[in-house]
């Protein structure tokens, strides 16, 4: 277990350093790839109307003229040590994980993620829950009743659910609920929860809705298909034969055993999330780290965007590792080694 | 209904294949009404009944539950003919470009005539565009054939590049497989909406000799298919392992054959129903994934429409003009369920398990 975890430590930093280079490699080495110059890269950081002496302060700033490498070395060093900034008399100081400072906002990288972090652990974190609870629950009773009215119903609704995308659905729910019937509030109303709570719940009730019904379509066809197959092991028929009461067979036993594939791509889907909801942060205005992300992006503000693909790798990656961790907890047939 | 000694009914094990993997990656793993379920079993036993008892290969089986499967063959209809609209639609519909001004409401910026302000007349079947009044049906027909194009070319990357890993990895084994299936990790671990709209920018300017429309579709078609191929990669990958263990393999290989006949003539051809159905339900996949980075702005070049683009748009002005976001909308609803429609029955027929 301890050997375990350790080796999956190993995987993960590995990881990191793989996504970190890639995103590097797409902004640095891929524009010199498609012919562009130094001199070229460095205006596009510039701004409207790029001088000489700006372009060269700029290459020196970034560090553009020294090889990819270097660069990528030095940003590395910074993560793992800080590094001191000299502007001008004074010199500032970034400590340990140090990401640099915004090439726009000139806000440190770390405080501006962590300041846009709190909307999208609101976002994500509350829609799991409502499409965790509604897709499996769907899915249960669908197999448990298959070829029933209900389970004809919620399986059509679900395909439905995956073929839709989470910008239309939620234009429609803003235009329905919060323009025609005027119960939930607009898009861009996002409060934080420590200024006032219920705003915050008002707010997020139709991004959570919206974001959970796409989600829990997929986890009710997949729980669907899960219990129809452990329905029918020999097991199942075992703990039926000792006389266990139907619920004990279908919650401990069929369930559970249900439940591990749909934790591995939960894992993956919530890490996801909580790295940024792109699309749900851009239809429904809610100032989260997926906003920041396209913003960044849009704007050309490397620290900002190798920022966030870093957090959000790390989110997939550490979900991913308590996922698998949970499976030994969850269905006693693994063992981890 | 369940029974407890179905033990292994073929109806009830809809989503595997043989050696007991289930192929649920895409998410969507399930038929969707009991209609095929009814369909498959008999499908066999009724060309049985009339006609002697004679070999089938899979591909008329699977023709003759697909035929039974009203769901599907929908599905499959409204896909044909989205393909035809996306290819010579564009030569009959008015020109997607051009301002119709005297149609727009200035106060509102919204149409002025029509049900709910869409604009919708003899003139233009489904409205016009708030702002510009553009015609909706030749931009949603223009749409369709971005769209298709490039979630077409982006599959068949995606399948080219998974089934050459995959095979590969399952078929070598050792640390041939190792280095294989931890890049597939590693690509389900990155931010791929992010690292693609990154890429986009980064080269929209112009780059490799290309520019304007033609480099975004082409790095759309790169970015879509490179980031999906462990999607097939896997699947590919867990049957060839099993495939590799069968007898016919091993024949093959004691008659001396070598790898690459083992690999081409031997597994290869098992592959064919996999490869088809995964083929058909990433399209899907791939439709919405070029219609999002659209959405975010990194799609084709305005003024070429592209659906995506048009629901970027319906953001700002939901509250005046709430109809607007409807026809895109509808436009990538409707195309996603006909391919998953189509895809899951197709699923179904092929499937050798519910012989």
């Amino acid at each position: 277990m301890f050997a375990y975890i350790i080796r999956r430590l190993i995987g993960a930093v590995v990881m990191l350093l793989l996504v970190s280079l890639v995103t590097f490699g797409i902004f640095f080495w891929l524009p010199k790839l498609a012919g562009q110059t130094t001199d070229q890269i460095a205006a596009s950081y510039v701004g409207k109307a790029p001088t000489a002496e700006a372009i060269q302060d700029t290459k020196e700033r970034l560090g553009l003229d020294k090889p990819v490498v270097v660069q990528y070395g030095n940003y590395l060093k910074a993560l793992a040590v800080g590094k001191d900034y000299k502007a001008g008399p004074v010199t500032d100081h970034c400590p340990a994980p140090c990401m640099g400072y915004s090439f726009r906002s000139s806000q440190p990288v770390l405080e501006t993620l962590l300041d846009r972090a709190p909307a999208t652990l609101s976002l994500a974190i509350g829609a799991a829950i409502v499409w965790l609870g509604v897709g499996i629950s769907t899915g249960v009773v669908s197999a448990l009743r298959r070829g029933s009215v209900w389970d004809r119903a919620s399986m059509i609704i679900a395909l439905a659910g995956v073929s839709l995308p989470i910008y239309f659905t939620g234009l429609v729910s803003l235009a329905l609920f919060s323009y025609t019937f005027k119960i939930f509030p607009g898009g861009g109303s996002y409060t934080s929860v420590t200024d006032n709570p219920l705003r915050w719940f008002e707010a997020l009730v139709l991004p959570w809705v919206t974001l959970a019904f796409l989600y829990a379509a997929m986890y009710a066809r997949l729980t669907r298909a899960g219990m129809l197959e452990t329905m029918n092991e020999d097991y199942i028929r075992t703990a039926r034969a000792k006389g266990l009461p139907e619920r004990t067979v279908v919650t401990k036993h069929a369930l559970r055993a249900s439940l591990t594939p749909i934790m591995t791509i939960f894992g993956l889907d919530l890490g996801l999330l909580l790295g940024g909801a792109v699309l749900t942060e851009n239809t429904f205005g809610i100032p989260g780290l997926g906003r920041l992300a396209i913003d960044s992006i849009r704007s050309g503000d490397l620290p900002m965007v190798l920022g966030v693909t870093l957090l959000t790798a790390t989110s997939i990656i550490v979900i991913n590792l308590i996922v698998d961790l949970l499976y030994a907890v969850v269905d006693p047939r693994v063992r981890l080694g | 209904m369940i029974s407890a000694t179905a033990g292994h009914s073929p109806a009830a094990w809809p989503n595997q294949w043989p050696d007991g993997r289930r192929y649920g990656a895409l998410g969507a793993p399930i038929e969707v009404t009991g209609s095929d379920a009814e369909a498959q079993p008999e499908a066999v036993l009724v060309g049985v009944d009339k006609k002697k008892i004679q070999g089938r290969s899979l591909g008329q089986i699977a023709w003759m539950r697909l035929k039974r499967d009203k769901v599907a063959l929908t599905g499959a209809i409204v896909v044909i003919l989205l393909i035809v609209l996306a290819i010579i639609g564009p030569f009959f519909v008015q020109n997607p470009l051009t301002y119709h001004q005297n149609l727009i409401d200035p106060t509102y910026n919204r149409p002025k005539s029509g049900i709910w302000h869409t604009g919708i007349s003899g003139d233009h079947w489904l409205g016009v565009e708030p702002g510009t009044g553009r015609d909706m049906l030749a931009r949603i027909v223009h749409g369709a054939r971005i769209s298709l194009l490039v979630s077409f070319l982006a599959t068949l990357t995606s399948v080219v590049i998974g089934t050459v890993m995959g095979i590969t990895a399952g078929y070598f084994g050792g640390w041939v497989d190792y280095l294989i299936s931890r890049t597939m990790d590693a690509f389900l671990a990155f931010p791929l909406l992010l690292f693609a709209i990154a890429l986009v920018g980064v080269v929209s300017d112009g780059a490799f000799g290309l520019n304007g429309n033609g480099l975004r579709i082409s790095v759309l078609v790169i970015v879509i298919g490179f980031f999906n191929w462990p999607y097939i990669g896997r699947i590919i990958r867990g049957q060839t392992l099993s495939l590799r263990e069968r007898e016919f393999v091993d024949a093959a290989r004691s008659m001396g054959a070598r790898n690459s006949y083992v690999l081409f003539k031997e597994v290869l051809p098992n592959l064919v129903a996999p490869i088809l159905v995964y083929s058909t339900l990433l399209i899907p996949v791939n439709i919405l994934f070029e219609a999002a980075l659209s959405f975010l702005g990194v799609g084709v070049i305005p003024p070429t429409p592209s659906w995506g683009a048009m629901l970027t748009l319906a953001v700002p002005i939901y509250s005046s003009d709430p109809a607007y976001m409807i026809i895109p909308g509808m436009a990538i609803f409707i195309t996603v369920l006909a391919f998953n429609l189509f895809g899951d029955g197709l699923r179904d027929a092929l499937d050798p398990r519910a012989k």
